[in-house]
């Protein structure tokens, strides 16, 4: 079955062919990172507006790439939520009107399971069930994966996502957008003795996170301190390794309270190095392993989402007419492909439940 | 001749019109925000009422704005799906000239002067006079505020269309005075209306473009402060 992927979720454009036999085909990505940079955050209508002008030329060129013509597409999946709405509402009309006009099913996938599921994508995939930690922009969550839409929620932000953490922090030492990059640039030359931050929620049980406190923080201590550059780059510092010691100990936590021995990290956090070391020595010490899809699949992207279709499509394509969003979509309500999913109820303003029903 | 399928999302109505042979197949309702739920049924149904597919048409049309920006949106978004899935060229036209097209069909107007309320305190505005069987633009579509909208020339008998009438009457008659009648200040485009224009130009030898051509027509470009 081959498929065509479309992700318009936020601020990246991504399309991709997948073919559940031959694997991924193409895939193709416009980052909107620079139009929404000067606004130091993602600005709604600049993002549904860069969405409608680069996604028919991303189809095109993903097409082209997979040396796949338009008639021998199966299926098309698109990023039906959570996300924003006006952005969701391109790629969905797209997609469905591409598949309407092709005659064959669409699907609206869940953009959190796309990235679950991404390190799928990879040579040498985790077996089920693995424990998921999504640290992105706009979620940091714990996620228990028994099996394609069997997930349950361990842990999420009560607040900022991590990355969202990083961007304010950057924002506020004059590092740049998007913060996380510079924010671990900057902690190269920090040291690490100077300042310590605390570990929010460490120190009770649980695997929910928060960063705003953190951010606090850094403000204040920022403004105590001054901004010289070696200033700077202890605070920063101090930040990174207050946040990856916060995500370490609730993996640690999750893995052992779930008795799994595999973890995938999913979501731009990912990329951060420290991180990655620090994650590498959890799972050491438990003989766990650390998947992570390739780097730029732990952002937004179209190949996920042609991926989780792949898998969605038999049971759930549809040729409806109608094209609903969720911009707030519920993970757990998810079922396994096939079975019927609990969806918010159709419109564009769908409300949908919080995230822990 | 293959047929022609227009598409209209761009306000709170929803339309679609097909030219099969002599016929033209219409769907319209208003929708309010609701076109994701109609659109495609619509453009289903005229096909079904025509017995075609998709493959049968040689070109589509839509509505590229001004107007709301998410119906904008939601109408380029299908149309460049469609015009991907069947590989069709795509005549993009003015909302409002299609406006100004629908009060030319029902009220005979040689010259129609659109206003189309834009809320945050201003219109969408465009002057245009009969041509044939289409419409052309007298001036520059613009977002303004109702007390600075700007007639083209004099000695045309305007007649005034568009939820700008509606909306900001009293302004909008202030500034214009005896020089614009006002018809119809609840007309929406209508993609009948928007399915002549575009046959106006394919009979001039236009060809259309590809998906990836067709852009949104926003007119207001001030969406962030600062
Ligand atoms: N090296 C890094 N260290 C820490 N955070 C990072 C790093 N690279 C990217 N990020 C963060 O990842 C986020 C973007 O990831 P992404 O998965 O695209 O999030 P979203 O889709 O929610 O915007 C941003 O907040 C960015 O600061
Ligand atoms: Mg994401």
């Amino acid at each position: 079955m081959r498929v065509l992927g479309i992700e318009t979720s936020c601020d990246e454009t991504g399309v991709a062919v997948h073919d559940s036999a031959r694997g991924l085909l193409a895939h193709c990505l416009h980052s909107q990172i620079e139009t929404h940079a000067r606004y130091g955050g993602v600005v709604p209508e600049l993002a549904s507006r860069d969405h409608v002008r680069k996604l028919a030329p991303l189809i095109r060129e993903a097409l082209e790439r997979a040396q796949t013509p338009r008639t021998a597409l199966d299926g098309i999946a698109y990023t039906r939520g959570p996300g924003l709405a006006g952005a969701l509402l391109v790629g969905a009309a797209t997609a469905r009107a591409m598949a309407f006009a092709l005659d064959i099913p669409a699907v609206g996938v869940h953009h959190m399971e796309a990235h679950l599921l991404a390190p799928l994508l990879e040579a040498d995939p985790p077996a089920f069930p693995f424990v998921a930690l999504l640290v992105s922009g706009g979620h940091t969550m714990l996620v228990q994966v028994a099996g394609v839409g069997r997930y349950r929620l361990l842990g999420e932000s009560l607040d900022d996502a991590a990355g969202e953490a990083f961007d304010k922090t950057a924002k506020l030492l004059g590092l740049g957008y998007p913060g996380g990059p510079a924010v671990e640039r900057a902690a190269r030359d920090g040291d690490p003795g100077r300042f310590r931050f605390p570990r929010p929620m460490t120190d009770r049980p649980g695997l929910d996170f928060s960063f705003s406190g953190l951010k606090t923080h850094t403000l204040n201590t920022a403004r105590r301190e001054g901004d010289a550059p070696q200033t700077v780059a202890d605070i920063a510092r101090a930040f990174q390794d207050a946040v990856i010691d916060t995500l370490a100990i609730k993996c640690r936590r999750a893995l052992d309270e779930t008795g799994v021995r595999r973890l995938v990290v999913a979501g731009g956090v990912g990329a951060n190095a420290a991180l990655r070391e620090r994650l590498a020595e959890v799972a050491r010490r438990r003989d766990a392993r650390v998947h992570y899809p390739r780097i730029e699949f732990c952002t937004d992207n179209g190949a996920m989402v042609a991926h989780a279709g792949c898998l969605r499509l038999p049971g759930e394509g549809s040729r409806d007419d109608a094209f609903d969003i969720a911009p707030r979509w519920d993970l757990e309500s998810l079922a396994p492909p096939g079975d019927a999913v609990t969806a918010p109820a159709a419109g564009a303003s769908a409300p949908g439940a919080g995230s822990r029903g | 001749m293959s047929g022609l399928l227009a598409i209209d999302t761009t306000t709170t109505a929803c339309s679609v019109a097909l030219r099969a042979g002599k016929a033209v197949l219409c769907r319209y309702e208003a929708v309010g925000q609701g076109h994701s739920r109609t659109v495609l049924a619509m453009v289903r149904a005229v096909l079904d009422e025509a017995g075609l597919e998709m493959t049968d048409l040689g070109a589509l049309a839509c509505c590229s704005g001004p107007g709301s920006f998410t119906g904008v949106r939601i109408g380029i978004g299908v149309t460049q799906g469609l015009a991907l899935g069947a590989d069709l060229p795509v005549i993009p036209v003015s909302t409002l000239a299609t406006v100004a097209q629908g009060a030319c069909r029902t009220h005979g107007a040689a010259a129609v002067a659109v206003a189309m309320d834009a809320r945050m305190g201003e219109v969408y505005w465009g002057c245009y006079r009969r041509r044939g069987a289409g419409v052309v633009t007298a001036g520059e579509e613009a977002v303004v505020s109702p007390d600075s909208v700007v007639l083209p020339g004099t000695g045309d008998a305007w007649l005034g269309c568009g939820t700008g009438y509606g909306a900001y009457a009293e302004v909008l008659a202030e500034r214009l005075g005896e020089a614009v009648t006002v018809v119809d200040p609840e007309r929406l485009p209508d993609a009948r209306d928007c399915l002549a224009l575009a046959e106006v130009r394919l009979a001039a030898g236009a060809r259309g473009v590809a998906a990836e051509d067709v852009v949104p027509t926003y007119r207001r470009n001030r969406v962030t402060q600062g």
